[in-house]
């Protein structure tokens, strides 16, 4: 019996049994939950009318599409702003950079909810209004972080034997950029943008504070359904949410794990 | 030259807007003022009524749940993921990818996504929700970190080594032991680092799953408080002390890997 016990615990593979039935308890059966709860009524009798309601109620459909504007304008940012600091990172003396590169992504160790409060004394400190500025604001600031990391560990990786390359056959500079360093950077675009886009969809909380309650995200919609103990339709919403998620990371198979390791911030 | 100028000034006016609003907290919290933004002159009031509990005690406390919360989850998902990752490493190819797949959902699931499924399954199971479901919560979603952190060493090392050391006659264990954890060690670290920090800054899940027994992290505090319209005063020095701690921290670990290096 003994022998058995450490025959099985000897095999490696083995180790990841654990694990295993971890994700399944805790990632899987959630998720299944959702799905469960999406598609019953409070009794826990089969029905679309969760599904329905989201089509025919215009509230979470508008907030939804609004939360999807707005993501999409601080990814754009994010990626603007964030790429020629990315860039310049890279190119920097290793040791000089490593240590900016911190130093970017050291206001994140600040509870974010005090960052965002800090956000809001700024801007009463500078006497700007609060509303759709301070958020697409308090967005990117947010945000950033995580787009300048992923875009500068790919700039700093790609080889430089390829720019040469670029530069010997007779490209300009502005062609080497646009022809070979933008390119191969694509991926390290890719990671930022998963960890910004879909986030920024359902932050909750950030958005009321720096809009004094005037704007809610996809986020609210969410925690406002579950607290009101409307579960079912909260699980739609979240299902609707899922399937975004399930779609962008069909389109970008294989990035993701690659995206995910190089999005680690440490 | 003129290039170099302008990429270190874009930089810095950069950093500025990272900062500003905590530069505005650190100003902010050597003076007794109740909110945020107006200036009573210089004291250090605050920083000493922190430590001195009293009045402040719900405070402490959140303080205490969230460090403990996030030493609990981090230890837990860095033993869960070390093993799951020496385990996926030696996986069949197939296997191997799909354990790794379902690993990346809680990493690209939107934390409410997340918090969502894992309070319907506390709900179902009719589990109260407490200490114990947001330490659950919490190692779920900071394992995936730390399986991430940790293959790439398992990658890298000489698997030889340890059949070498089960041949030379040492148990499982022991091969385990003084082979692969050193090896490891790197990517168990900054993955316990990770993890400690995801817990700390957590707030989504945290709130969906700490039930309403009246335990509060800082973040449900400070949601708390913020709702309410204001935020306890004292949260200024505290966030100052956190920052320059981690600052300090961060900068002796990179001075280490920098020198280790040369």
């Amino acid at each position: 019996m003994q022998q058995k016990i450490s025959s099985f615990i000897g095999r490696r593979r083995n180790w990841s049994i654990p694990y295993v039935l971890f994700l399944g308890f805790f990632v899987v059966v959630p998720m299944l939950l959702i799905a469960y709860y999406a598609f019953t009524n409070d009794e826990g009798n089969f029905t679309l009318a969760n599904i329905r309601k989201f089509w025919v109620h215009p509230e979470a459909m508008n907030t939804f599409i609004y939360s999807v504007v707005v993501a999409l304008i601080t990814t754009v940012l994010c990626i603007l702003i964030g790429y020629p600091a990315a860039y310049i990172l890279s190119k920097m003396e290793a040791r000089k950079a490593r240590l900016l590169v911190i130093l970017f992504i050291l206001p994140m160790w600040v509870n974010f909810l005090i960052r965002t409060l800090a956000t809001v004394a700024l801007f009463d400190f500078l006497k700007l209004p609060l509303g759709e500025g301070a958020l697409i604001f308090g967005m990117v600031y947010n945000f950033l972080p995580f787009m300048i990391y992923p875009i500068y560990n790919i700039l700093q990786k790609t080889d430089q034997n390829l720019i040469e390359a670029a530069q010997d056959l007779g490209a300009n500079p502005r062609q080497v950029f646009l022809k070979t360093v933008l390119p191969l950077s694509v991926p390290g675009i890719m990671s930022g943008v998963i960890m910004v886009f879909m986030p920024v969809i359902s932050t909750f909380a950030i958005a009321e504070l720096l809009t004094i309650n005037n704007i809610k995200l996809f986020g609210t919609t969410l925690q406002e359904n579950i607290y009101n103990g409307t579960w079912n339709y909260g699980a739609a919403l979240s299902l609707l949410m899922l399937l975004m998620i399930g779609l962008t990371a069909l389109l970008n198979r294989d990035g993701n794990s690659k995206a995910a390791e190089e999005g680690g911030l440490i | 030259m003129i290039r170099r100028l302008l990429s270190s000034s874009y930089l810095g006016i950069l950093l500025l807007m990272l900062y500003a609003p905590i530069l505005i907290i650190i100003v902010f919290s050597f003076t007794e003022a109740k909110v945020l933004g107006n200036w009573t002159g210089f004291s250090f009031k605050l920083y000493t009524s922190i430590f001195r509990g009293g009045v402040h005690h719900s405070l402490t406390g959140a303080l205490w749940n969230t460090l403990i919360i996030g030493l609990v989850a981090a230890f837990g998902s860095t033993i869960l993921g070390t093993m799951a990752a020496i385990g996926i490493h030696n996986l069949q190819p197939r296997a191997q990818k799909a354990v790794k797949m379902v690993n990346t959902i809680p990493i690209l699931n939107p934390d409410i996504i997340t918090a969502i499924s894992l309070f319907l399954l506390f709900i179902s199971l009719g589990i109260s929700q407490g200490y114990a479901t947001v330490i659950l919560a919490h190692i779920t979603f900071c394992t995936p970190y730390v399986v991430l952190s940790v293959l790439p060493r398992l990658r890298r090392m000489n698997t030889n080594l340890y059949e070498a050391a089960l041949d030379l006659g040492a148990t499982p264990f022991l091969a385990v032991r003084k082979i692969l954890l050193p090896e490891l060690r790197p990517g168990m670290i900054s993955g316990f680092i990770l993890a400690f920090t995801l817990s700390i800054d957590d707030f989504v899940v945290t709130l969906f799953t700490i039930g309403n027994e009246g335990l509060e992290t800082l973040s449900t505090y400070i949601y708390a408080d913020a709702r309410r319209g204001g935020l306890t005063p004292e949260l200024r020095p505290l966030s100052a002390i956190i920052f320059v701690v981690v600052l300090i921290l961060l900068l002796i670990i990179n001075q280490r890997a920098a020198k280790r290096k040369l």
